[in-house]
């Protein structure tokens, strides 16, 4: 029991989030909602190991969140400069268009 | 003195490497002189030993110089042994090999690989002593080997021919099918008696009595014999070997490399007098080659090629003395053969050389005015050959002649059927080359002239060595001393005195003299009364003569059985091993890897969406996977 809300709604929630990032990822064909969902799903993660880390009392889950965002932070740094040249290059940033190593 | 035995090589063998190494910078003349002067040191140390072995008690002194191999039961010394046998071997070798040095100074002054030649017969003459000087089989064998490798050198001598490349290789490969028999006997005398060392093995076969082992052993030397020495059925490259220059021929073909075969005999006599069955296919082969020869010498044109023939024929002879057990009687005619063969062969090159390098006999004639030195030793080498008293040829091929009489007069018979032709053909070549007027072109005819004193000297002393070799072997019953028989006695371990009486022995002398005498009378009436002439034109040859004269057509049998049929398995190979079954596992290989991947390259779409999907699909089915376990 956290703060009277049982374990398992946490576990739910993150569940929810992450299908929902993962399906956005599917389906989605900018480049940037594409971002967006990965981040989502990295949330839904971060999301559980915090509801853990209070459960069992035990702050490591916690660090663990911050050296998540921090990589994702820098993750975003690079994949949005990338996307910067992309649109450059061809004047869009619908990852279909990026399959030239198909030939 | 005798401790310095190792000397006699060491010196051809230094020369070898001053001529080799700086042939090309010194003077022909120095190259020579270095050459000829390293065989005569030897046959100076050979002389000093051969006379100190002589005044010694002790008849066989092993002199070892350093441990070769040893490697657990194989031990081999290198070591040399001095006896009788080898002693004797070492002047034939030395002395032989100094005169035609000289010899080769004058034969060879116009030729640019002058230097390369001296170098390649003192390094055979260095083979040729380590082969007779070695106390075990495995330095013969090295010996062997090395003046195998020597007279292939030679034969191919002028290199640029290819004719005469391949009979280098001719001659090297029909030595190869004889070393290997003389191989494998070395290897099963290793087997049976645990050393390759004479003494220890010869101790060991008159101790035991296997005597199929022993036949075995024997048949496989023979067979290295058989190769070396040009027996029947490996005799064929011999007469090819005539490509060489022709000093090569007298001191290779013919005064020593050829006689390994019968010094390797002799130096394991004790195998062939336990085994009566080897002897006996010893002394076939031997009266069969000696024949068969023979009868093809009979028609040959080429001057060379008829004393080619006769050396195998003669090589023959020994080989069924020695088949019949008499072993001093085959190295007395070794030597007396020596000098007449060597005599012939340098007396055709002093032909050869004022012919301007012609060698059919049918364009040669009337010398005899132009070359008075060539046709006077010539003519005693031929009287000595043809076994006419008291010439040295007389006395060795009558010892073996009385032996094998002996022993089977059938043998006796063709044996004496051989020695007769011989006084023919080598009657005919004297006639068609000396007598009668010149068949050659003008020019041949205005280029003739004696050959320098560097060529007639050793002529000379070769003619004296054949007129009085006789004396080495006197026949014991005119009751004068057998020094040959004498001598060798001690490594002869088996004795087998003769039981003739001397009637018998005169009457069998008295034939072989007639014989011979008539012989020479029949060829005087054809070639000189009748004045026949050998056919100008191959193709007019008919019947028995045609056969005769293309060797009974034995390359072409060769060619057919073996040739053809190894170029057809060798075509076979190439084009359905390699070509089909090789190659089509590597092509194949090849194939199918392009194939699949032509077929998998579709999976990469290039769709990032797709990839994902994938991806995603993947961890479902691992963690389907993980929960149901």
């Amino acid at each position: 029991m956290l703060n009277g809300i049982p374990i398992n709604y946490y576990i739910m929630l993150s569940a929810v989030l992450f299908i929902i990032g993962v399906v956005g990822v599917m389906a989605r064909r900018n480049a940037i909602i594409i971002f967006m969902c990965i981040e989502l799903m990295l949330n839904a993660v971060n999301l559980l190991l915090v509801a853990f880390s209070t459960l069992h009392q035990d702050a490591s889950g916690q660090v663990f969140v911050f050296f998540v965002m921090a990589v994702a932070a820098a993750e975003v740094a690079v994949g949005l400069a990338i996307l910067a040249m992309v649109y450059r290059n061809l004047k869009s940033i619908d990852i279909d268009l990026l399959s030239r190593l198909k030939n | 003195m005798i401790k310095l035995v190792a000397l006699i090589p060491l010196f051809p063998l230094l020369g070898f490497i001053i001529n080799g190494f700086f042939g090309k910078k010194i003077s022909k003349g120095l190259s020579g002189a270095i050459a000829s002067i390293a065989v005569l040191a030897s046959f100076v140390v050979a002389l000093l030993i051969f006379f100190e072995l002589e005044h010694s008690v002790q008849k066989s002194i092993p002199v070892d110089l350093f441990s070769w191999i040893n490697s657990d039961t194989l031990k081999i010394p290198f070591e040399f042994l001095v006896d009788p046998l080898s002693s004797w071997f070492l002047l034939i070798i030395t002395g032989i090999g100094f005169l035609i040095h000289i010899y080769s100074i004058g034969y060879m002054h116009d030729d640019e690989g002058f230097a390369r030649f001296f170098t390649y017969l003192n390094l055979f003459v260095f083979f040729m002593l380590l082969l007779v000087l070695g106390n075990n089989y495995l330095i013969m064998f090295v010996g062997w080997e090395g003046v195998g490798l020597c007279s292939y050198l030679l034969i191919g001598f002028w290199f640029k021919n290819t004719a005469y490349n391949n009979a280098a290789k001719k001659a090297f490969i029909m030595n190869r099918i004889g070393d290997l028999g003389f191989l494998l006997g070395i290897i099963l005398i290793f087997v049976t008696y645990g050393s390759i060392s004479y003494d220890e093995v010869f101790s060991g076969v008159s101790g035991s009595g296997g005597t199929g082992t022993i036949t075995a052993i024997a048949l496989l030397l023979f067979i290295g014999a058989m190769g070396k020495s040009a027996q029947l059925p490996l005799y064929t490259w011999l007469p090819d070997a005539m490509a060489g220059p022709t000093p090569v021929s007298a001191l290779i073909h013919a005064a020593t490399m050829v006689t390994a075969g019968i010094y390797m005999v002799v130096r394991s006599n004790v195998f062939y007098s336990i085994s009566a069955e080897a002897s006996h296919v010893v002394a076939v082969v031997g009266v069969a080659t000696a024949l068969f020869a023979a009868t093809i010498g009979l028609f040959q044109n080429d001057i060379k090629k008829v004393l080619a023939y006769s050396t195998v024929s003669q090589l023959g002879l020994m080989f069924l003395g020695l088949g019949v057990g008499a072993y001093s009687s085959s190295v007395f005619h070794v030597t007396t053969h020596a000098f007449f063969k060597a005599l012939l062969f340098l007396g055709a090159g002093s032909v050869i050389h004022a012919m301007g390098g012609e060698q059919d006999m049918r364009k040669m004639g009337g010398l005899k005015k132009a070359l008075p030195i060539t046709f006077a030793t010539m003519l005693i080498g031929t009287i000595a050959i043809s076994g006419i008293p008291p010439f040295s040829g007389f006395f060795s091929k009558d010892e073996i002649l009385a032996h094998t009489y002996e022993h089977s007069p059938t043998l006796w018979f063709f044996g004496q059927v051989a020695s007769m032709l011989t006084a023919f053909y080598m009657f005919r070549l004297l006639y068609l080359t000396f007598y009668r007027n010149f068949r050659g072109t003008h020019e041949q005819e205005h280029h003739l002239h004696e050959s320098p004193k560097s060529m007639t000297i050793p002529l000379i002393v070769l003619a004296i060595l054949s007129v009085l070799g006789g004396v080495l072997g006197f026949p014991e019953f005119w009751g004068l001393p057998n020094w040959m028989h004498h001598h060798l006695d001690p490594i002869i371990l088996h004795k087998n005195p003769s039981t003739m009486n001397h009637e018998q022995e005169w009457i069998l002398m008295a034939i072989a003299v007639v014989a011979a005498a008539a012989t020479i009378y029949f060829a005087y009436m054809i070639y000189i009364k009748n004045k026949v002439l050998p056919e100008a034109k191959d193709e007019n040859l008919k019947g028995i003569k045609k056969l005769i004269y293309n060797k009974y057509y034995v390359d072409e049998v060769y060619d057919a059985l073996i040739r053809k049929p190894v170029d057809l398995l060798g075509t076979v190979f190439y084009k359905f091993m390699d070509l089909q079954v090789v190659d089509g596992i590597v092509n194949g290989v090849g194939n199918a890897v392009n194939g699949i991947s032509s077929v998998v390259r579709k999976a990469q779409t290039g769709h990032i969406g797709l990839y994902i999907f994938c991806m995603v699909l993947g961890i479902i089915l691992m963690l389907f996977y993980s929960f149901i376990k």
